[in-house]
C-alpha cells in the first residue's frame, strides 16, 4: 500500500501494465519528454523508452486513427486526448471507426485501445477543457465508458481497461487529479469496467452519482446523517455499460433515488439511469425520481464557473425535496 | 523612392504553378516512350498485366449488370482506372496490409479476398468483412473519405515496431479525399514516425461531382507530400506500367525503411459515382469525357500487345469467358451465405456481451427460433 494521489495511481496503472505487457504502448500530445500536461504519464518515458511511451503529431483525430492500426497490428494502444473537449476532434475516428472495428469485421478484430482523457470542470481552464462529454461518448456501441471517482479506482479501473479487448474511453476527472489521495495497492490490481460502487449504505435514498459529484454526494450524506437520515450513495465508475443491477437493488431498498451529473441537464447519463430504473422498480419507489444536473447552456466562461456547477448544495436540496415527498 | 519588395508573393505563386509531366511509359497512342523501363518486362509479364485489367473490366461490367438486376448492393464502377488499380496492387505482397476505400474492391480481391465475400460486402452481409479464412491482410473497404489515412500510419508504425520484415502498409484515397483532414493527418503522422506505408491518391477527376480543381488551388495532389516530408510522384493512370513501375519503387523503399511515400495516379472514372443514382452527364461534357475514353488503359496495351502478337480479340474474349464463369460462380457462392442474425450482430460489438446485450440476444434468438 503507499498513498497516492488520483493521478499518481493513474500513472502507476500506467507504469503497471507497461510493465507487465509489452505490447502496451501510451502516447500522446506531450506524453513523452514532458510526462504530459498534468504529468500523468511522468518519468514514464525514461523508463520504458521512446518506443513504448511517445509524442505525438498535434492532431487528436490523428493520435485515434493511429492507435486502432497499432490495435490491428496487435498493440493496446493507450492514447491521451489532452483533454476531453477537444474529443470532437476525434469523433468519427472513435465512433466512426475504432468503436466499430471488433463489428465491422464479424467479431474478428478486436482493438484493444484505452483512451485516456481529463474532464471536468472547477479547475478555472478555458473553453472546450471541462466539458462533460461523456453522454456523447456512451451512446456509442462498441464502446465502453469508464471513470474512477477515487485513486484506488483510478488505477484498477485503468489496468481492466487497459487489459480488456474493448475500446475503452477512460475520463479522469481534472479536479481530483491531485486534489484527493488515498491507499493504493502496489502492482496489479482489477476493478470491474461494468459494476457499479456502493461506496456508502444507507436506507432512505439512494443517490447514484459518478467522477467527483460521488464526492460531493458523499459530503451531503454525511450532513444529512446528522440529522438521522441513512443516504446510500452509488459510484456508477462504468458509464457504459451501465451496472443497473446494483442501482435497481438499491433503488428497491431505499425507495427514493436521486440522480446527479456534472454535465448539462440535456446530456444523458442521469437521464438513462431515470429512465432504466423507471421501467425496472418504479413500483418500489415512493417519490418521483430526482435528478441534479448542470443547466443547459454551453460549458460556462470560467468566472461563472462556480454557479454554474451542480454542487453539494444542490445536491442536498434534491435531496431534502426526494426524502419529504409524501 | 523605389519599392522595396521585401516578398514577392506574386513570383512564390508563379513558382507554384510549375508542372511536371506525370511518369509515363507506354503512352495513350500506345507508343513506348520510355523503352528502358518497357524492356524490362517479358512477354508473359505483359500478357498477365493486360489480363488483370482485362479481369477488372469484365469484373466491373458484371458488377454493373448484377446491381441493375438487383444481385448486387451497393456498387462504385471502376472502369477506366484498371491501370490505376491493378497496377498499383501487383506491386504488393500477400503479406503488405491493404487499407482499401470503397472503389478500391478489385485491388482487394487480387490482394485475397473471395469474390463472393466481395459480393457479399456489397450486398450487406457481415461475412464479407470476415477475412480470417484466407487470412487477407486488409481493413474492410472504408466509406468514411481519408479515414483509412490514419490508420494506414497506425497499421505501418506497429509493423515498424513489430520489426516486421519486408512488409509495408498501403492504402487509397481519391481527389476529393486529399481535402480532408485525415488525409493531412495521416502522410504527416505516417511521415513524422517515418513508417512503411504507401499512400495512393486515385485522381479519377471528380469527387462525385466536384471536379478536382475546386478541391483545391495545388497544381498536384502529390505536391501534398512535400508538407508532409515524404517523396511524392504524380504518374499517368492509364498506363499500367508507368503505374506498376512506381509503386513498386515506393513499395521497395518503404520496405527498406526509408519512410512513406504519396504517389499521384491521374485516372478517370468512365462511369458514375456509384450506382445508387449519380449521372455523370449533370456535372461533365462529352467533349471532356471524349480524350479520357480514348485514353483508355485497356485500348494502349491492347495495342501494344497486339503488335507483338501477344494478344488478339479471340485472347481476350475467351479469357473474358474464364473470368465471367468465376463470377457466376462467386455469385451462386454469395446466394449460398447463411441469412444474418441480428443475435449474432449483438455478440460481435463487445468481446463479452454486456448484461443488456446479452438480454437483447436471448430475445433475438427467440425471435430468430421461429
Amino acid at each position: 500500500m503507499a498513498t497516492m494521489s488520483y493521478i499518481q495511481a493513474i500513472t502507476d496503472a500506467l507504469r503497471t501494465q507497461l510493465k507487465n505487457d509489452d505490447k502496451t504502448l501510451v502516447f500522446g500530445e506531450d506524453v513523452g519528454k514532458n510526462g504530459g500536461v498534468f504529468r500523468a504519464t511522468d518519468g514514464l518515458q525514461a523508463e520504458f523508452g521512446e518506443d513504448r511511451v511517445f509524442d505525438t503529431p498535434l492532431a487528436e483525430s490523428g493520435i485515434i486513427g493511429l492507435s486502432t492500426g497499432l490495435a490491428v497490428q496487435g498493440f493496446r494502444p493507450v492514447p491521451e486526448i489532452q483533454f476531453f473537449g477537444f474529443v470532437f476532434e476525434a469523433m468519427d475516428q472513435i465512433a466512426g471507426q475504432l468503436s466499430r472495428t471488433r463489428y465491422r469485421t464479424n467479431g474478428t478484430v478486436n482493438v484493444p485501445v484505452t483512451i485516456r482523457s481529463p474532464f471536468g470542470g472547477g479547475t478555472h481552464t478555458p473553453e472546450m477543457h471541462a466539458d462533460s462529454l461523456e453522454a456523447m461518448v456512451a451512446s456509442v456501441p462498441g464502446l465502453r465508458v469508464v471513470t474512477p471517482s477515487n485513486p484506488y479506482d483510478a488505477k484498477g479501473l485503468l489496468i481492466s481497461a487497459i487489459k480488456n479487448n474493448d475500446p475503452v474511453v477512460f475520463l479522469e476527472n481534472l479536479k481530483l487529479y491531485r486534489s484527493m489521495k488515498a491507499d493504493v495497492p502496489e502492482g496489479e490490481y482489477e476493478v470491474p469496467l461494468d459494476k457499479a460502487n456502493v461506496v456508502r449504505e444507507g436506507t432512505d435514498l439512494t443517490i447514484i452519482a459518478y467522477s467527483a459529484e460521488v464526492n460531493e454526494s458523499l459530503k451531503v450524506a454525511d450532513k444529512l446523517a446528522k440529522e438521522g437520515k441513512s443516504i446510500e450513495v452509488v459510484d456508477l465508475r462504468s458509464l457504459s455499460p451501465i451496472d443497473f443491477e446494483t442501482l435497481v437493488k438499491s433503488a428497491e431498498k431505499t425507495h427514493r433515488v436521486l440522480v446527479v451529473q456534472e454535465a448539462q441537464h440535456l446530456a444523458g447519463v442521469a437521464a438513462k439511469v431515470v429512465s432504466e430504473i423507471s421501467e425496472r422498480a418504479i413500483l418500489s419507489l415512493d417519490a418521483p425520481i430526482g435528478r441534479v444536473s448542470a443547466p443547459d447552456t454551453i460549458y460556462p466562461f470560467g468566472l461563472a464557473e462556480d454557479d454554474w456547477l451542480p454542487n453539494a448544495d444542490d445536491i442536498e436540496a434534491k435531496a431534502r425535496e426526494i426524502l419529504e415527498f409524501n | 523612392m523605389s519599392e522595396v519588395k521585401f516578398v514577392d508573393f506574386v513570383a512564390k505563386k508563379n513558382d507554384l504553378q510549375e508542372q511536371t509531366e506525370p511518369l509515363q511509359v507506354v503512352n495513350g497512342k500506345g507508343e513506348i516512350v520510355n523503352q528502358e523501363v518497357f524492356d524490362k518486362y517479358s512477354d508473359e509479364d505483359l500478357v498477365k498485366f493486360m489480363k488483370l485489367m482485362v479481369w477488372e473490366r469484365t469484373l466491373h461490367q458484371r458488377s454493373n449488370a448484377l446491381t441493375r438486376q438487383g444481385r448486387l448492393g451497393f456498387y462504385a464502377p471502376t472502369e477506366g482506372q484498371e491501370a490505376s488499380e491493378m497496377g498499383s496492387e501487383l506491386a504488393f505482397k500477400a503479406s503488405d496490409f491493404m487499407l482499401p476505400a470503397y472503389r478500391d474492391i478489385p485491388q482487394l480481391i487480387q490482394h485475397g479476398l473471395p469474390i463472393w465475400k466481395a459480393f457479399l460486402w456489397s450486398r450487406g452481409h457481415v461475412l464479407g468483412n470476415d477475412y480470417t479464412d484466407e487470412n487477407v491482410q486488409a481493413l474492410s473497404p472504408q466509406i468514411i473519405i481519408g479515414a483509412q489515412y490514419i490508420e494506414t500510419a497506425g497499421v505501418a508504425l506497429g509493423l515498424k515496431k513489430n520489426k516486421t520484415e519486408d512488409t509495408v502498409a498501403y492504402t487509397y484515397t481519391g481527389d476529393g479525399g486529399t481535402s480532408q483532414g485525415d488525409f493531412y493527418e495521416g502522410i504527416n503522422f505516417a511521415g513524422a514516425f517515418q513508417v512503411p506505408a504507401v499512400f495512393f491518391v486515385q485522381n479519377n477527376g471528380y469527387a462525385i461531382s466536384v471536379p478536382r480543381h475546386v478541391q483545391t488551388a495545388a497544381v498536384t495532389l502529390a505536391q501534398k507530400g512535400m508538407a508532409a516530408g515524404i517523396p511524392y510522384v504524380q504518374v499517368d493512370g492509364m498506363d499500367f506500367l508507368a503505374v506498376y513501375e512506381a509503386a513498386k519503387a515506393a513499395r521497395e523503399y518503404a520496405a527498406a525503411g526509408n519512410g512513406p511515400v504519396l504517389i499521384e495516379i491521374l485516372t478517370f472514372r468512365f462511369g458514375p459515382h456509384t450506382n445508387a443514382g449519380d449521372d455523370p452527364k449533370r456535372y461533365r461534357t462529352p467533349e471532356e469525357e471524349k480524350p479520357w475514353f480514348d485514353n483508355d488503359p485497356l485500348i494502349r496495351y491492347r495495342k501494344i500487345l497486339t503488335d507483338k502478337g501477344l494478344w488478339s480479340e479471340d485472347i481476350e474474349s475467351a479469357y473474358v469467358d474464364e473470368v465471367k464463369e468465376d463470377i457466376k460462380d462467386a455469385v451462386k457462392k454469395a446466394d449460398e451465405a447463411p441469412k444474418q442474425k441480428i443475435s449474432e450482430f449483438l455478440e460481435n460489438v463487445f468481446e463479452v456481451p454486456t448484461p443488456e446485450i446479452a438480454e437483447q440476444i436471448k430475445a433475438f434468438k427467440a425471435k430468430e427460433a421461429k
